[in-house]
């Protein structure tokens, strides 16, 4: 991971001489410096485009009914904060905000530690049937969640785990883990052999190793893994949309689409309560958005 | 058992993936597994056994959850395909491909399927372009670089619930847009964006490209930092304009990535439930033309108390998706290298 997030951060940082470290060494600084003004106001489209509907649900929680009614395009004109602190105060909001973490943590936690358990089995020892475990997993992809939805429902209701998060977690747990060994099987694989010759002549077996060396060296494809498993917990609607009856139980995308129906005369304090709720997942994303990026560019090579 | 040595060769090979990211370092052949050759010298019978433990132990609790959670549901699905049963009690009535030929022959099907196809050559078409412009345009060193590629992966990170409400109030007939239009004196083009059955189908693919486009561009944008940039240069010292550049040395190399992100679109388009849901809802998706295979295996499966009924949808949408995923390894990634299709799909598969 360190690789993968310097150039990031270099490229960020370099701003100022970016001009001169530009990919095209050919043209005239001038006409480098219009083709630069273009790519900005291009960007600037993009993003305004981007971040238009997001800005219409979040000031539009600023503002009263009638307003909205009236001008259902206008700026706020009194700042209404009252919605967000009616839903901020409401019980059901922190209920669902609190079901949603339990789901989503718990969710990343065991994806990853069973992942990296399976990962490193299938990159580090050699056994009759690797293949055709591995395959198992990777033909996982070709399962997406919408085609085993129905009978997945009954399973859960069969082992009477509906209306509880257990009921989601489980299957979400087994839908990330394709994905995560997928990802994780290279990275450990990536490791030298060599560390482990050295920890074996010190006298650490094959798990030891697992548990003192590769556990510590993959953190940066764990972190890559975590965060996805995470955001697909925390934003996954249609798995507790079949498992989840009770309002109790209800995680938040679940819930905002509930509020939404039931107070949908009171446009404002939806839009407030949908702003509320992608709160969690922007600071989430934010904070480890170079992980992501960098663990899709390429995180160790080799 | 024989010796572990043995297998070595044999053994299957974990693509590398998504690691290295990236023009065709994306979809690298697979390394060769590095076996610890301290351990499998000393194979006496204990450590062997030693080895089954140890596997079992790794291995065990993702099978089992993987197996049961995963696997297990399809082939309900697949058995409860042939059964006329409400979900309750024991699958009793067995009715053979009855289920198969009213999916086959029910126009509210057929409708779905049109509107999934229609989605997938859509999104192909005009988010593949648009993203692809994007991300050659950001390739390279700007002021708030990190800023604007965060800006742009919003869309992605949020849950299609919001993104569904929120679209859903901007475009409803007196929304946010339709005033919007007004105020610019363009109300003529205002529209009942959502029911209107010629528009809301382009509703829909707005939507669904306002959401997903950010994630090509930054699979894209990963996939060009793969390339060296001594290639361009090089060709730019050769005397190649800016544009010669990237249609004919950065575009190809790009390939790879390119057909993987049209793999995962497709796919995604072929599943689509959570906006049209969300949006539309069970009746009006009917009405206004935008139901999906998927939702329509929720209308007429569990929400009409038909499991035998919704789990033949599904495996019809399964065997449809998966033939044209076969079609396309065939004919697409095959130029490709093997394992490249696994490796590249776990960037996302919620891509649409």
């Amino acid at each position: 991971m360190t690789t993968a997030s310097l150039p990031a951060r270099t490229a960020s940082r370099g701003s100022g001489t970016g001009a001169e470290l530009g990919r095209r060494p050919s043209g005239l600084p001038g006409q480098r410096r219009s083709t630069n003004l273009v790519i900005y106001f291009v960007a600037l489209i993009l993003i305004g485009l981007t971040l238009a509907p997001v800005a219409y649900i979040i000031l539009g929680g600023f503002r009263t009914n009638s307003e909205i009614t009236v001008d259902p395009s206008g700026f706020p004109s009194s700042w209404q904060w009252s919605n967000y602190t009616d839903v901020l105060g409401s019980g059901t909001f922190w209920t669902q905000v609190g079901n949603s973490t339990i789901a989503a943590v718990a969710t990343t936690l065991f994806v990853v530690a069973l992942g990296l358990m399976a990962a490193y089995a299938l990159s580090r020892y050699a056994f009759r049937g690797r293949g055709a475990i591995y395959a198992l997993f990777t033909a996982g992809l070709m399962f997406p969640m919408t085609v085993a939805i129905t009978p997945l429902y009954i399973l859960v209701r069969s082992i009477g785990l509906t209306n509880t998060l257990g009921g989601v977690i489980v299957p979400q747990i087994a839908f990330a883990l394709p994905i995560t060994i997928i990802i994780l099987v290279p990275f450990l694989a990536a490791i030298p052999s060599e560390l482990q010759e050295a920890a074996a002549i010190d006298g650490l077996g094959r798990l030891g190793f697992f548990f003192r060396m590769v556990v510590r060296l993959a953190i940066p494809g764990v972190i890559t893994v975590g965060i996805l498993a995470f955001v697909a917990s925390w934003n996954s609607y249609m798995l507790p949309l079949f498992i989840l009856n009770s309002e109790s139980a209800y995680t938040l995308p679940l819930g905002t689409q509930a509020f939404a129906s039931r107070y949908a005369v009171d446009t404002s304090k939806v839009l407030a309560f949908t702003s509320l709720s992608m709160i969690p997942a922007l600071i989430f994303f934010s904070l480890f958005e170079r992980r992501i990026v960098g663990g899709l560019t390429g995180a160790v090579k080799g | 058992m024989t010796s572990v040595r043995d297998e070595i060769s044999t053994g299957p090979s974990a693509p590398e993936g998504i690691g290295t990211g990236g023009g065709g370092a994306l979809l690298t052949p697979p390394p060769t597994p590095r076996t610890d050759r301290a351990v499998s010298v000393r194979s006496d019978r204990v450590s062997r056994w030693m080895t089954r433990a140890e596997l079992a132990l790794l291995l065990g609790p993702a099978l089992i959850v993987f197996v049961g959670f995963v696997i297990l549901p399809v082939l309900m699905a697949a058995y409860y395909g042939f059964f006329s049963w409400s979900g309750f009690g024991p699958a009793t009535d067995f009715i053979g491909l009855r289920n198969y030929v009213t999916i086959l022959s029910d126009p509210d099907f057929h409708e779905a399927l049109g509107h999934n196809a229609f989605i997938v050559v859509a999104s192909l078409v005009l988010q593949g372009p648009v993203s692809l412009a994007l991300a050659l345009l950001l390739n390279r060193r700007l002021r708030f670089q990190s800023l604007i590629r965060v800006l742009i992966f919003v869309p992605y990170v949020i849950a299609e619930v919001v993104v569904g409400i929120g679209w859903g109030l901007i475009l409803q007939s007196a929304g946010g847009l339709n005033s919007m239009l007004d105020k610019l004196g363009l109300g003529a083009i205002a529209a009942d964006w959502l029911s209107d059955p010629a528009i809301a189908i382009w509703t829909l693919l707005i939507i669904i490209s306002w959401k997903y486009i950010g994630f090509a561009v930054i699979l894209f944008l990963a996939g060009l930092q793969g390339i060296p940039d001594e290639l361009s240069e090089a060709a730019a010292i050769d005397g190649a304009s800016y544009w010669q550049v990237q249609r004919y040395i950065v575009l190809p190399l790009l390939g790879p990535t390119i057909r993987i992100w049209a793999f995962l679109s497709i796919i995604g388009s072929l599943q689509l439930f959570d906006l049209v849901w969300i949006v539309w809802g069970q009746f009006a998706s009917s009405t206004a033309g935008t139901s999906t295979m998927a939702t329509y295996m929720v209308s007429n499966g569990r929400n009409a108390g038909s499991y035998g009924y919704g789990s033949a949808v599904a495996v019809v949408m399964f065997l449809i998706s998966l033939a044209v995923a076969l079609v396309y390894q065939r004919f697409v990634l095959s130029r490709d290298t093997a394992g490249a299709l696994t490796g590249a799909s776990a960037l996302g598969r919620k891509t649409r």
